[in-house]
């Protein structure tokens, strides 16, 4: 329940930022992160933007991520 | 640190050739345990456990939000739900947890008002939309979850909002590990600690335990190359005989932490004596509310009476929890209990260690 998942803030109205997470455009509660700039990325649980986060790692976890809905990657 | 590619398999087998070099001739495996379900889910998934040489134990405890809440909270939530004039809101995770009764997705398709929400806030929207009615949020999860609820509440307190209440059911980690690191039977030698519960509450709030204990806990994130990692570094501080923490999850996790986050939640709540499946009370283990927001609290405004709350006959939760036994050695596990048909909050959660051995290590 704890799992994070990166996004990309795209515009920001107060406390609120659009943000792509991975192609589906969210809402996100900024409060925690209040230095993310627009195309930024923060980790993102609950409607909460929790963290910020550089790109190279939001990427990798994008990937990470798809590993997971197409199947089970067990290490063979 | 670099960035960490995925699934590189080279890393993969040099990190566990490293694993076995340092364990090389122990006489009891090193007992690590992870209390994060997303780890748990993880380790399951990549098929860790069976890549690992035997003298690394890894024990799935009590890191599924889910799966750590007591019946008798699951027939409180239940039982609100279904009172006159309310809607209740909550994540998905607890639709279908049995109760001793009925769950909540039994009572939704009876027709309680209940909406699955992805943020927690959405809930201030359909209290403003539903002045008559009493919309009550079911208030699950560690650190990583209370921060959003507590900024949830503040903004309904600004914006005057009175008909919004939470049932305050969250949980912290820290006093979970301590009451199982005291546990003499679990001789636990290390603890693989929650990547992002960690990003809220920091690598400090560890050194308590890694003082008082001298066991190492490592902050460690959830791709497999993460996870070997963090159990490298847990077994070469066991081998030296050090109890520390330290940060795998560096990209993420700071040693501060977020403190806007921990300053709203300590604004909001305050700790309480929790009751966890399968463990029982833990001191100062859960969040309520502090007096100033009391009237947000769900359970002064509604009085239940769930007296009849019975754990379900056989589920062996409670153990599966504590890492005593696996999934496996639970009499149901995958007969009576699958998760179509879960008899335990374990098997029901994505995350609980029954689901995820169900899964991939039956
Ligand atoms: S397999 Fe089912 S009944 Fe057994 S401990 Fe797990 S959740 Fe409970």
């Amino acid at each position: 329940m704890c799992l994070a998942v990166p996004g990309k803030v795209l515009s920001i109205n107060e406390n609120m930022a659009e943000v792509d997470l991975d192609g589906i455009m969210i809402r996100t509660n900024i409060t925690l992160v209040p230095d993310i700039k627009i195309g930024g990325y923060c980790l993102i649980h609950a409607g909460f933007a929790i963290e910020q986060i550089d790109e190279d790692y939001a990427l990798e976890t994008r990937k990470y991520l798809k590993e997971i809905r197409d199947g089970d990657p067990e290490i063979k | 640190m670099a960035t960490l590619k995925l699934n590189e398999k080279d890393e993969v087998r040099r990190l566990i050739e490293v694993i076995k070099g340092e364990t090389k001739g122990i006489k009891k495996p090193v007992n690590i345990m992870e209390i994060c379900g997303t780890h748990t889910m993880d380790i399951s998934r990549y098929g860790l456990r069976k890549l690992l040489p035997p003298t690394v134990n890894l024990i799935s405890g009590p890191g599924c939000p889910v799966c750590v809440t007591p019946i008798e909270d699951i027939d409180r939530a239940i039982e609100i739900a279904v009172q006159k004039d309310t809607i209740t809101t909550t994540f998905g995770d607890m639709m279908r947890v049995p109760g001793t009764r009925s769950t909540l997705n039994a009572e939704k398709s009876k027709g309680a008002d209940i909406r699955i929400l992805y943020s927690p806030e959405d809930s201030l929207d359909i209290a403003q939309k539903n002045p008559g009615k009493n919309v009550v949020f079911i208030g699950i999860g560690f650190e990583t979850t209370s921060p959003a609820i507590a900024i949830t509440v503040k903004e309904a307190k600004q914006k005057g909002i009175n008909n919004f209440f939470v049932i305050p059911m969250f949980k912290t980690v820290i006093p979970p590990m301590e009451a199982l690191l005291s546990d003499p039977e679990l001789k636990l030698d290390g603890f693989i600690a929650p990547g992002h519960v960690s990003a809220i509450i920091g690598a400090k709030p560890y050194e308590y335990l890694t003082s008082k204990y001298k066991k190492p806990c490592v902050i460690t994130g959830f791709e497999a190359l993460d996870i070997l990692q963090g159990i490298k570094m847990i077994v070469r501080q066991h081998m030296k005989n050090e109890g520390k923490v330290e940060i795998q999850y560096k990209r993420i996790v700071k040693y501060e932490g977020n403190p806007i986050a921990t300053a709203v939640m300590a604004e909001v709540f305050e700790a309480v004596d929790s009751n966890w499946r399968g463990i029982g009370v833990i001191p100062k283990s859960g969040l309520s509310f502090r007096a100033s927001y009391a009237g947000y609290n769900a359970l002064n405004k509604f009085k239940i009476d769930i007296s009849y709350s019975k754990e379900p006959a056989g589920c062996r939760c409670g153990e599966v929890l504590k890492g005593i036994i696996k999934p496996k050695q639970c009499g149901l596990f995958a007969k009576k209990c699958t998760p179509e048909h879960p008899i335990g909050a374990c098997m029901v959660s994505a995350e609980g260690s029954c689901a995820a051995y169900f899964k991939y290590e039956r």
